[in-house]
């Protein structure tokens, strides 16, 4: 006979303020999270996978091959395959930020149907790992597509598979846990439309997606040395092309040392219910 | 000795605007019971539901549901708890049959076991043609039984009702009374706010009346009602039922 949440509780609950909820149903609070927004990803593909398919194909054309072909080599390499990691790379923080922050302040402001889960026994770092794993998706998913796109343009090469994918995983995941803390956070539409604009989009642009920050003057090298797409370009790059401006490790150790002070802001957000509750 | 459903110690909430919401409310709800928690708009009922099913933060006190203290044991106490809240809340793109069967997932009961009981709170409340439509279609009755029915699908102990028939029509009213009477006679306890007093007085066995963030009275209906005084109104003015009176002259400024 089928077993009530309270008997779940009762057979597996070990008393502690931490683990609560046995094992098998938060794997089942986070897969139904994780369900819902992959299922709402694919539903309105048209608003997900398109754009940033539709953009990277500009990208390609205008700077890739158009103004590209009057470039020299870069490090050896063509400027198209210059620039294919950081495009592709582009598509997947933007579609990961954009997919936490949209899908979590939507349901927190409009329907306010966030309470479902809130209301619910689902601890913070389920929540947490459910919409940053949506995120993930589809930012992945995205980014394969874009690098799809890519053949048509310029056959990029695949140096280091297992650093592009550990790259591909990092980039969704910070920016998914980002958009996260931007969607709990936000108090009005504007709030989730500025950070994209007027954070998100420069970092991209000045994070090394079009050039070597070796050509940069030191106080421009400075910046970019803070930006954290930087060393996401630069390791993701490196993985395709085998050369980087900054080494893989502090690229790798900058990248977790984020990904921590992410996931620690996101927790006590909702541990507190700042931006969530009254 | 049963643990009481609810129990509420010396609740206190300020909102940051500096609204004072509760002062000191300390409340019972015996396990089994059907509650009713009355009082006129802003006293505070919704704010006691937010705080005992986490959606709003409390200033100070302690709540317990069932033995399980929502400060030191929040996921174990908020199994016990179904909550129909007093606005529509639901995602209105998303199917009732998604909605609901989403709602058991957070609480941890896989789809082999939330589908089954899904297709029989939606059936149990009428709303099994709808359960592939978009919830945004459904009428306003229709609604209020979905959030039913989302409330239930964990089978908790402990179902609150935030004027869970504001807006229904009487003979929707009136189903979602026996569909009420027959959870209590399965052991659910329930604590309900409501504006149709008769509905309380039909229903419930102990109430409680909040009025500005205070308890003002509280007891079995019967209590309750011997607070009436048959000379009301003196000046022979049009006369309600029992409870409104006794609500009127307790929440009166």
């Amino acid at each position: 006979m089928a077993r009530t949440a309270q008997e779940n509780l009762k057979k597996y609950s070990l008393n502690s303020r931490k683990i609560n909820m046995p094992l098998k149903s938060t794997w089942t609070s986070f897969y139904t999270i994780l369900r819902k927004d992959v299922v709402r990803i694919f539903r309105i593909w048209p608003q997900t996978f398109l754009p940033s398919i539709v953009t990277s194909v500009l990208y390609f054309l205008v700077f890739g091959t158009i103004i590209g072909s009057q470039l020299g080599d870069f490090n050896g390499v063509s400027y198209i395959h210059f620039i294919i990691p950081g495009l592709v790379l582009l598509a997947v923080v933007t579609n990961a930020f954009t997919n936490t922050a949209s899908t979590f302040f939507q349901a927190k402001f409009f329907s306010r149907n966030i309470d479902e889960i809130l209301v619910s026994p689902t601890p913070p770092w389920v929540i947490i790992g459910g919409f940053v794993a949506g995120g993930m998706v589809r930012g992945i998913l995205v980014g394969l597509l874009v690098l799809t796109v890519s053949v048509f343009f310029a056959l990029p090469p695949l140096m280091h598979p297992f650093v592009i994918l550990l790259f591909l995983i990092l980039s969704s995941m910070i920016f998914a846990l980002a958009g996260l803390v931007n969607g709990i956070y936000a108090k009005s539409f504007d709030g989730i439309t500025i950070i994209p604009t007027f954070v998100l989009t420069p970092l991209i642009y000045l994070g090394g997606v079009f050039y070597s920050v070796a050509s940069l003057p030191a106080i421009f090298k400075g910046f970019t040395l803070v930006n954290p797409i930087f060393y996401l370009v630069n390791g993701f790059r490196y993985g395709f092309l085998g050369f980087s401006d900054v080494s893989l490790s502090l690229s790798i150790s900058v990248l977790l040392a984020l990904t921590a002070i992410l996931i620690a802001i996101n927790w006590y957000l909702l541990r507190t219910g700042l931006g969530l509750k009254q | 000795m049963n643990e009481p459903a609810l129990t509420i110690n010396n609740l206190t909430k300020t909102y940051a605007s500096g609204t004072v919401a509760l002062q000191g409310v300390s409340l019972t709800i015996p396990a089994g019971d059907f509650f009713a928690l009355l009082g006129p708009n802003g006293a505070g009922k919704t704010t006691i539901i937010g705080i005992v099913t986490g959606l709003v933060n409390k200033t100070s006190g302690d709540i317990k549901v069932f033995g399980d203290d929502i400060t030191t044991s929040p996921e174990k106490a908020k199994t016990h708890i179904g909550l129909v809240g007093q606005e529509v809340n639901f995602n209105p793109f998303e199917k009732p049959f998604d909605i609901i069967v989403n709602q058991a997932g957070y609480y941890g009961i896989p789809r082999s076991i939330a589908i089954p009981r899904a297709e029989k709170l939606l059936k149990d409340l009428g709303l099994h043609e709808k359960r592939d439509q978009r919830a945004m279609t459904l009428s306003g009755g229709m609604k209020r039984r979905l959030m039913i029915a989302r409330a239930l699908v964990h089978e908790p102990k402990f179902l609150i009702l935030d004027e869970p028939t504001a807006g229904v029509d009487v003979e929707l009213r009136r189903s979602m009374w026996e569909y009420l009477k027959g959870l209590t006679a399965k052991g659910v306890t329930i604590l309900l706010t409501t504006h149709y007093l008769e509905e309380a007085e039909q229903l419930c066995k102990h109430v409680a009346i909040i009025n500005k963030g205070s308890i003002v009275a509280s007891g079995t209906m019967a209590e309750i009602l011997a607070m009436h005084d048959d000379n009301d109104p003196k000046d022979g003015a049009y006369r309600a039922g029992k409870l409104e009176e006794v609500f009127i002259k307790l929440t009166q400024n």
